[in-house]
C-alpha cells in the first residue's frame, strides 16, 4: 500500500482548489455581465424584455443548481454537441448567477428613491444618462453586501460541479479520500479549504456593510 | 440676498427684465406667446379621472399660483407639464413644442424648457452641491467645463450657498437643500420653473429662505407655476390664481379678487377652512 504524507493530500487539496477558485471568478465575471445585461433590459420598460426575464430568473431560481448542471451536461451533448464537464460546469454557474445577481441588483435599484428618476428625468437626462450617473452609482452602495455575499453562496455552488466529474476541490477531496481511506481527514482539509476561501469575503462584505451605512447616514 | 437689487424686475409684464439680468436667460419665445398651452387635457390613474379637461395658458413672465384640496388633481397638472405623468387626452405645448410621450427625443427637448422643484428636494446624494447643478448642463447641453462650473457658482451664489460648492447635500439644512435644488433648476436655463409644493417639506423656520429665492425670480422675470399651500406667498408673489377643485380649473383671476372676492361656494369653503 501506498503511503501518503499530510503533504501529499494538502498539495493535491490545494492543487485542485484552484479550479474552485477558476470556476467561481468565470460564473462571477460571466454571471455578473450578463446579469447586468439582464438588468439594463428589464429596466427599459419593455413588458415582454420584463416578462422573459422575469420568467429566466424563477426558473433559475426554483430549480437546484446540480439540475441545472445534469441538464446542461446531458442536454449538449444531445444536440450533438461535444460537452467537456469544464463547459458544462462553466455554463450553468454562469446563468445561475446571473439569474440571481440580476434579481438582487434589480431590487437595489427599487430601493432608489423613485423622485431620483424623476429629478434627472426632469433635468432632461437620457435614460442611459440616468442609469449611469444617478440611479446605477446609488444602487451600487446598496449592493456591495448583498453582491458580495452571494459568491460565497457561489464558490460553495461549485462544489456541486464534481457530480459533472469536473475536477475541483470537492471531487479531488473524494478521489484522495477513496485513495487514502482517511475520509475525515481529508474532507475535513476539503472544508477548511473552503473557509479559507470564503471568510476573508464575509469579512470584506460585513466591513463593507459598515462602511457604506457611515457614509448613508 | 441680491434679488431686491435689481428694481427693474418687478413688473412681470414689462418688456423683458431677464434680458438685464444675466443670471436668468431669456427664454426662447416671442413676447406676448404663451410659454405653457394646455387644451383640454385629461388624466386617469386607472378608472380614477382626476383632471377632467384643464384649459390653462401661462404667458412669458407670468406668476400663477395653483391652490386647492389635496387631490383636487394640482400636484397631477404640474407633473404633466413635463412628462412625468402621462395624460390621455388633450395637447400640452411649452415654448412652442408639443408634448410627446412617445417620443424620447421630444421629451429631453421639451424638458430642457421645464425646471422642476420637488417637494422632496430630490438632489443626487451622492454628488456634492456643485456636481448637482453642473451635471444636467455638462450631459444634456454639453456646456464646456470652466463655463459649467462659472456658472455654477454664480446661481449658488444667487440662492445664497456660493460657500457650499463643495458640500455634501446631507450636510445641509432642508432649506438650503431645496435652494440647491433650485439653482439646478436654473442651471438648464428653463423657460418655465414648475414648483410642486417646494415647503411643504420644510420645518417652519425654513420655509421663508426658500420663499424670498422664488420670490426673487419672479421678479427677475422668471415664468412660475407653482402649487403651493402657502396662501399668503401666493398672494404676495402670483399674478394669477388657479382654484382647481375635483380635477377642474374651477375660478381663476387675480389675488385680491380669488382671495378677496371669491365667487363659488366651494372657494369659499376652501379659503374658510384654512383660517380654521
Amino acid at each position: 500500500m501506498v503511503d501518503f504524507t499530510l503533504w501529499d493530500i494538502l498539495r493535491n487539496l490545494l492543487l485542485a482548489a484552484r479550479w474552485t477558485i477558476v470556476l467561481s471568478l468565470i460564473a462571477f465575471i460571466g454571471g455578473g455581465v450578463m446579469g447586468l445585461v439582464l438588468l439594463v433590459l428589464r429596466l427599459g420598460r419593455n413588458r415582454f424584455a420584463d416578462m422573459v426575464i422575469g420568467g429566466y430568473v424563477q426558473l433559475f431560481q426554483g430549480t437546484p443548481l446540480l439540475m441545472q448542471l445534469f441538464l446542461l451536461y446531458f442536454g449538449i451533448a444531445l444536440f450533438g454537441v461535444d460537452t467537456s464537464p469544464w463547459v458544462a460546469a462553466c455554463m450553468a454557474l454562469t446563468l445561475y448567477t446571473s439569474a440571481y445577481l440580476t434579481e438582487i441588483w434589480r431590487g437595489c435599484v427599487e430601493a432608489v428613491p423613485r423622485g431620483q428618476w424623476e429629478a434627472s428625468a426632469s433635468l432632461a437626462l437620457s435614460f442611459g444618462q440616468q442609469l449611469s450617473h444617478i440611479i446605477l452609482p446609488q444602487a451600487l452602495k446598496i449592493a456591495v453586501p448583498p453582491t458580495v455575499g452571494f459568491l460565497v453562496q457561489v464558490i460553495k455552488g461549485t462544489a456541486l460541479a464534481s457530480v459533472i466529474g469536473f475536477v475541483e476541490l470537492t471531487k479531488a477531496g473524494g478521489m484522495i479520500a477513496n485513495a487514502t481511506y482517511e475520509p475525515l481527514l481529508v474532507y475535513g482539509f476539503v472544508a477548511l479549504i473552503y473557509f479559507a476561501i470564503c471568510f476573508p469575503i464575509s469579512l470584506v462584505a460585513g466591513s463593507l456593510e459598515r462602511k457604506l451605512h457611515v457614509g448613508q447616514r | 440676498m441680491s434679488a431686491s437689487a435689481d428694481p427693474s424686475g418687478t413688473d412681470p409684464s414689462g418688456a423683458d427684465p431677464s434680458a438685464a439680468n444675466p443670471v436668468l436667460v431669456s427664454p426662447h419665445t416671442e413676447v406676448g406667446a404663451p410659454i405653457v398651452r394646455i387644451t383640454a387635457l385629461r388624466k386617469s390613474f386607472g378608472t380614477n379621472e382626476v383632471l377632467k379637461g384643464i384649459d390653462l395658458d401661462v404667458m412669458r413672465g407670468e406668476v400663477v399660483a395653483v391652490i386647492g384640496k389635496s387631490g383636487s388633481g394640482k400636484s397631477t397638472l404640474l407633473r404633466c407639464i413635463n412628462g412625468l405623468e402621462v395624460f390621455q387626452e388633450g395637447s400640452l405645448s411649452v415654448d412652442g413644442k408639443p408634448l410627446l410621450h412617445d417620443s424620447a427625443l421630444a421629451m429631453r427637448e421639451l424638458r430642457q424648457r421645464v425646471g422642476m422643484i420637488f417637494q422632496s428636494f430630490n438632489l443626487f446624494p451622492h454628488l456634492s452641491v456643485g456636481r448637482n447643478v453642473m451635471l444636467a448642463p455638462r450631459l444634456v447641453k454639453k456646456r464646456r467645463a470652466d463655463e459649467n462650473e462659472a456658472r455654477a457658482r454664480q446661481l449658488l451664489a444667487r440662492v445664497g450657498l456660493a460657500e457650499k460648492f463643495d458640500a455634501m447635500p446631507d450636510q445641509l439644512s432642508g432649506g438650503q437643500q431645496q435652494r440647491v435644488a433650485i439653482a439646478r433648476a436654473l442651471a438648464m436655463d428653463p423657460a418655465v420653473m414648475l414648483c410642486d409644493e417646494i415647503t411643504s417639506a420644510l420645518d417652519p423656520e425654513l420655509v421663508g429662505e426658500v420663499l424670498r429665492v422664488v420670490e426673487s425670480l419672479a421678479e427677475d422675470g422668471m415664468t412660475l407655476l407653482m402649487v403651493t399651500h402657502e396662501m399668503g406667498f401666493a398672494r404676495k408673489v402670483a399674478d394669477r390664481i388657479i382654484f382647481m377643485d375635483r380635477g377642474r380649473v374651477h375660478e381663476s383671476g387675480p389675488p385680491d379678487k380669488i382671495f378677496g372676492h371669491p365667487e363659488t361656494p366651494e372657494l369659499k369653503q376652501f379659503l374658510s377652512s384654512l383660517h380654521d
